[in-house]
């Protein structure tokens, strides 16, 4: 199957059902107590600084291990894999040094990916699987200081952030379905991703379609650099994303009136792949796969979601349990909002016609 | 004319270096911090977008953009808003989209370097997600005349939304000038620049208008009065024309009626170059007005009950509703108190609790209670000072008998109920955290955890709000709420209260509240720890009761099948007649309306009703308990019906249209032309299916209009009318000074006259437009009891239950850019005080409600409509004839 084919089939599930996305590929790689040595590999071994946690690296050095998670997600239920290639730029790399890097472990998570959903397609022909190339938030941000005494210093410029996913867009588009800007806590960053896609497609001649995924990162119900879940869909609408939601930081129960909120205003589908739970005293994720799962397949009943999965926390159990739940449940209704001048700041300006 | 007429926007103008000569001087500094404070006061002050220009000789303009903007995105208080990057120079702008997270505009681009170079433009601003400003402008140079701003708009529109820029995202500037600069080829500019508005709105649909409004005045720099007066007549006329925004310093408005007539009159003459000789006239009366003054009036009655104590005179004041002496009295017994709390616990508050026995015993109606409140308010103003200088507002606090949230739901826009509920309670010592009008779910569930409220009422009067109500029932007992929730408003209802409302709220009461008068008792006894237990269960088991009865109800109404119900529908006797046709055939904007012309129609019973005061008028103002007062009520009514004609609060406008039509089985279908070739347009139309006795017809609309298969040419109008355009800002003035009566009579009266307005265009619809009845001669009364020919049904009532064909109706007219009235989500129509309907010219279409429908015609209808079933059962809940 072409990419074209590989939607289309998808798209017409989705017509009559919910689509169910992977589980955290971070929290998977920990579990494993992977070593300095392993992350290093033979090429890297004599790599001035110490590598262990770049787990985006692990495409390069430990290819299998990745491919291992991949497989399982797959055989669990999920529709899509994401690529491991969330810190996969320029800027988030050279924390390690990495930098010049950067665009061969994008490209290497998204071949990595592809083959594994090929083989999984090739042995499950009534099912297509989905690739797609996980964009992260990067280690610098737009709309944020760094800096308590100097609120109107930024580490770096839109131009940089746009140039760093243009070359991990670039770099994953021959292999992915989709490309997914995810965990965004600053819309600005995200906004830069879209215009970096935008020229990335135009680039390779392609139309590869989004999904954009937003973090609410607390009770408040706004993304870290302040937006409601409403502003923050206005801001990204440009994109026309194939779909829109929210991933990490919380649990379903604490997600879901803001999924509510991005159910009501946004016209594509709803993507929710939030943790397992919030983490306990010792920074785990323990929720239950049936736990997530009941609470993900009361969303799809109330008719608030068209794509479903987990992040943080969320093991293949946890997706199996998903899958299950929401096999034969309806997809929310795409609703068509009236016409009208919608703006943004942290809150919407909707001025209706 | 200050933020509040209605949509019209607000953009804040002092964050530019181009009219701010204090925020450029902090700019040039480089004092930032000051500068963020001028941002923060301007949305504080109500600036719905900010406007940001750094264009100076003296500026880098690329780094202060960026260094401002970056900063401001460190402040909530200001980034909430969106932000307008306004330069001339496009990398200034370029730069601005970079710092920008959220949606903004760019102001702005033209095709002043050609078409290639504009298309650049507006190509990258969609990379960066922002609506766009174009300014009228071209390779020639700016659109002076009416035709020019049009023409180049119309190019540029077409370039954009052929290229893929959403048309919604697009505002025009065409070009406000200076006026009477004493060059006459300037005296077209303000009229030249409401006439381009008025047709680029009516040309180029979802497009917006805005100008920036400081130019057209510079003539008059230094005299701020004249400049004020310039820009409130302009406004006045620009907004009607379709202006959307404007940069505008909110500080530089007049109220338009406030204005003094001369002056008004000459800044009229000119910015509409109504004569010749106007510049000259304004020129020569400018002087006079440097630094002016206004008059004031008092008036004159019987004052035996001032020989009494204070306390006996704020009493009087309180129960009679005087504000005459409120201030002197209330400083009087100020004086006299060891401290001014003491006052308002004191003889104030016995003054309101005799109000409240009063009106608890029946002796005192709604009106004169919302009259008390205005009393207490005013009297609390004067004290507040003083109380606050002795920091004893936490006292004021503590003296508070509970908290209670009000809110209009999302989607809705009617207030009258819930703002006379809210006066009530706080006449009752209650503290009234009034959110206003559709409040999302989440601002009212975050608001009362934040403010800690007692009770949380809602309100609403159209059918989608009981859904919205519900979603708040229910998001209460997700969120784990154990609060009172009172439900109140038209259409709500003890059944719907208990059979939709109730169940999804578990976990703390619910009920219904019937009028204000109820609302002070059912609060108190919710808020006593004593009496809350028994009510409560009282009511769960009369809920109950209610949703038993409910359910047996439902099985003992049958629905016949929606084949059945369509065989037995009304058969017109098409072969022998032949339907009018319209004596007109392009679409009617009236806006020159008098308002004297709409009061002989005015249906006085729903008024007295929205004041609780129920019965048929006139025989109301015999009643023996009511009967007195409700003459009083009519008596200030028409006092101030008077005030509200003769100095033109409102402006009644309407729009109204034919379409050759034809029914296609339940649905209307209208078509493009003549030739009824090509449909325009389909009103779906809902069918009665209650079991009836032989010979009557199931009715639905489409009954009444020719059908296509009999090839007969028949007709349909629809009208939309308001008189809701300047009430919001007028009813604000009076609650701003305390005067919720004057402000709540305004609403009530504001809410009959789309109503007069509708009857009264009807009979010239019949009369003249549509002609079907020239010899018509009914009398008014006649007219409202409906005893003529041809029927105006509107969306939402019971003919067609169904809101959301309002939506088809208000395309197909425009009404939104004709005569600023919208649609809210929930199709309630903005201005409330708006009406709008159909046309039937049949003499046999009658008025009728559908009824209960059963799943087989929503399924039917959904298919028809081409929405989801779900969808269709949430917009017809109300007559959904299943669960």
């Amino acid at each position: 199957m072409n990419r074209a084919q590989r939607l289309l089939k998808f798209e017409a599930k989705l017509k009559s059902g919910i689509g169910v996305i992977d589980g955290a590929m971070g929290t998977s790689i920990q579990t494993l107590r992977l070593g300095e040595k392993q992350f290093r590999g033979d090429v890297f071994a004599s790599w001035p600084t110490s590598l262990q946690g770049d787990n985006d690296l692990l495409n390069l050095t430990q290819p299998d291990v990745i491919r291992q998670i991949h497989r399982d997600f797959l055989v669990a239920g999920a529709d899509l894999i994401e690529t491991n290639t969330f810190n996969a730029t320029s800027i988030s790399q050279a924390d390690y040094g990495l930098q010049e890097w950067a665009p061969k472990i994008a490209e290497a998570g998204a071949r990595i990916a592809r083959e594994i959903a090929d083989e999984f397609e090739a042995q499950h022909p009534d099912r297509a699987a989905l690739v797609g190339g996980a964009m992260g938030p990067l280690s610098k941000t737009l709309s944020l200081s760094p800096k308590v005494e100097d609120p109107g210093f930024r580490e770096v410029t839109f131009e940089q952030v746009r140039q760093a996913y243009f070359e991990q867009a670039s770099a994953m588009i021959p292999y992915v379905d989709f490309l997914i800007i995810e965990t965004v806590f600053d819309t600005l960053n995200a906004k830069a991703a879209i215009s970096a896609i935008v020229a990335a497609n135009a680039q390779a001649k392609t139309d590869v379609p989004v999904i954009i995924s937003g973090t609410i990162t607390d009770g408040s119900g706004r993304t870290l650099s302040g937006q409601t879940t409403e502003a923050f869909w206005i801001s990204i609408a440009h994109a026309n994303p194939w779909a829109v939601g929210l991933n990490c930081a919380l649990g379903a129960k604490e997600m879901r009136p803001h999924i509510a909120d991005l159910a009501r205003a946004a016209d594509c589908r709803i993507i929710a792949f939030p943790n397992a739970g919030l983490p306990n005293a010792f920074g785990e994720y323990d929720e239950t796969p049936e736990t997530t799962a009941l609470h993900l397949s009361e969303w799809a009943e109330d008719g608030l979601v068209n794509l479903v999965g987990g992040c943080c926390g969320t093991t293949s159990a946890h997706i199996a349990a998903i899958a299950e739940a929401v096999a034969g449940l309806k997809p929310r209704m795409i609703p068509t909002p009236p016409t009208a001048l919608r703006l943004s700041g942290l809150e919407p300006f909707v001025l209706e016609v | 004319m200050t933020q509040n007429t209605a949509n019209f926007i607000n953009i804040g103008e002092r964050t530019n270096v181009s009219g701010s000569a204090k925020f450029k001087r902090l700019i040039v500094d480089g004092e930032y911090e000051a500068a963020l404070s001028v941002a923060r006061e301007q949305v504080e002050n109500g600036a719905q977008i900010i406007d940001i220009n750094m264009d100076d000789g003296l500026l880098d303009g690329v780094d202060a953009m960026t260094k401002f903007l970056n900063l401001i995105a460190a402040e909530p208080d200001i980034s909430r808003v969106p932000v307008m990057l306004d330069s001339s120079r496009w990398e200034v702008i370029h730069a601005g989209l970079q710092c920008l997270q959220g949606k903004g505009v760019v102001n702005s681009i033209s095709m002043k370097e050609g078409e290639a170079d504009f298309l650049d433009k507006a190509r990258i601003i969609r990379t960066f997600g922002a609506a766009v400003v174009v300014m009228a402008f071209d390779e020639k140079g700016q659109a002076d005349t009416e035709d020019r701003k049009v023409e180049i708009c119309t190019r540029a529109y077409y370039l954009l939304v052929g290229d893929g820029f959403a048309p919604q995202d697009i505002i025009f500037d065409p070009n406000i000038f200076a006026v009477a600069t004493g060059l006459s080829e300037h005296d077209r500019y303000g009229l030249d620049f409401i006439n381009a508005t008025r047709r680029i709105k009516a040309d180029l649909p979802f497009v917006r208008i805005s100008g920036g409004l400081s130019n057209l005045s510079f003539s008059f720099r230094g005299n701020e009065p004249v400049r004020r007066a310039m820009h409130s007549v302009f406004l006045y006329h620009a907004i009607k024309a379709g202006l959307d925004m404007a940069i505008v310093n909110a500080g530089q408005l007049d109220i338009y009626d406030d204005i003094e007539p001369q002056l008004r009159n000459a800044a009229e003459d000119v910015i509409l170059n109504r004569n010749p000789d106007a510049s000259e006239t304004l020129l020569q009366i400018a002087e006079q007005y440097r630094g002016g003054a206004n008059t004031a009036k008092a008036s004159r009655r019987d004052l035996s009950w001032r020989k009494g104590t204070v306390a006996e005179r704020l009493k009087h004041a309180l129960v009679r509703g005087v504000t005459e002496f409120i201030v002197e009295d209330t400083e009087e017994a100020r004086a006299a108190a060891d401290k001014p709390l003491h006052v308002i616990e004191g003889p104030l508050m016995d003054g309101m609790n005799a109000v409240g026995d009063l009106f608890g015993a029946g002796k005192m109606f709604l009106p004169q209670v919302v009259k008390s409140a205005r009393v207490m308010k005013a009297a609390v103003a004067h004290l507040l000072p003083f109380l606050e200088e002795e920091k004893q507002l936490s006292g004021l606090a503590d003296m508070s008998n509970g908290k209670i949230l009000l809110a209009t739901v999302k989607g809705d826009v009617h207030d009258i109920g819930k703002n006379i509920v809210g006066v009530v309670l706080q006449c009752n010592g209650y503290e009234i955290i009034d959110l206003g009008v559709m409040v999302p779910c989440d601002t009212i569930l975050r608001t009362a955890r934040e403010e800690n409220v007692d009770a949380i009422g809602l309100s609403g009067l159209i059918t989608p709000s009981l859904e919205e109500m519900i979603h708040v029932a229910a998001e209460m007992e997700r969120g784990g709420w154990d609060k009172p929730l009172l439900i109140g408003g038209a259409t709500t209802s003890p059944t719907h209260t208990a059979v939709k409302i109730e169940p999804a709220y578990t976990r703390g009461s619910t009920t219904y509240v019937a009028d204000a008068s109820r609302a002070v008792g059912v609060v108190r006894t919710l808020l006593s720890d004593e009496a809350r237990e028994p009510f409560v269960k009282q009511t769960r088991e009369d809920y109950a009761r209610i949703r038993e009865s409910h359910k047996k109800g439902r099985g003992a109404k049958p629905r016949i099948r929606l084949e059945a119900a369509r065989a037995r529908a009304m058969k017109i006797n098409w072969a022998g007649y032949t339907p009018p046709r319209p004596k007109t055939n392009r679409a009617l904007v009236i806006d020159n309306w008098r308002l004297e012309d709409l009061v002989p129609f005015i249906d006085w019973t729903p008024f007295f009703a929205s004041w609780d005061i129920k019965g048929r008028y006139p025989q109301i103002l015999d009643n023996p308990i009511v009967g007195s007062e409700a003459k009083q009520l009519l008596a200030d009514a028409k006092q101030m019906l008077d005030r509200l004609v003769r100095e033109r609060w409102l402006q009644p406008r309407a729009v109204l249209d034919f379409w050759p039509a034809n029914s296609v089985g339940d649905d209307i279908v209208l078509w493009d032309d003549e030739a009824r070739e090509v449909p325009l347009a389909t009103f779906h139309t809902l069918r009665q299916q209650m079991p009836k006795d032989t010979g009557k017809p199931n009715f639905a609309l489409s009954d009444f209009v020719a059908p296509r298969d009999r090839d007969i040419p028949d007709w349909i109008g629809g009208f939309v009318v308001s008189a809701g355009h300047g009430e919001a800002e007028r009813a604000q003035q009076f609650r701003n000074a305390n005067d919720d009566y004057s402000s709540i009579m305004l609403k009530s009266l504001a809410d009959r006259l789309p109503e007069a307005l509708a009857e009264a265009l009807h009979a010239k619809v019949r009369r003249e437009l549509w002609g079907y009845a020239t010899d018509e001669k009914i009398t008014s009364s006649q007219m409202i009891q409906e005893q003529y020919e041809g029927i105006r049904p509107a969306p939402g009532y019971p003919s067609q239950p169904d809101h959301t064909e309002k939506r088809t109706l208000f395309e197909l007219l425009q009404a939104k850019s004709r005569i600023g009235v919208a649609l809210t989500e929930s199709c309630a129509m903005t201005p409330p005080a708006s009406v709008s309907g159909l046309y039937f010219s049949h003499p046999e279409a009658v008025y009728f409600a559908v009824g209960k429908i059963s799943k087989d015609q929503v399924e039917d209808y959904a298919t028809r409509k081409g929405i989801s079933l779900s969808e269709a059962e949430r917009w017809l809940a109300p007559i959904l004839a299943y669960t």
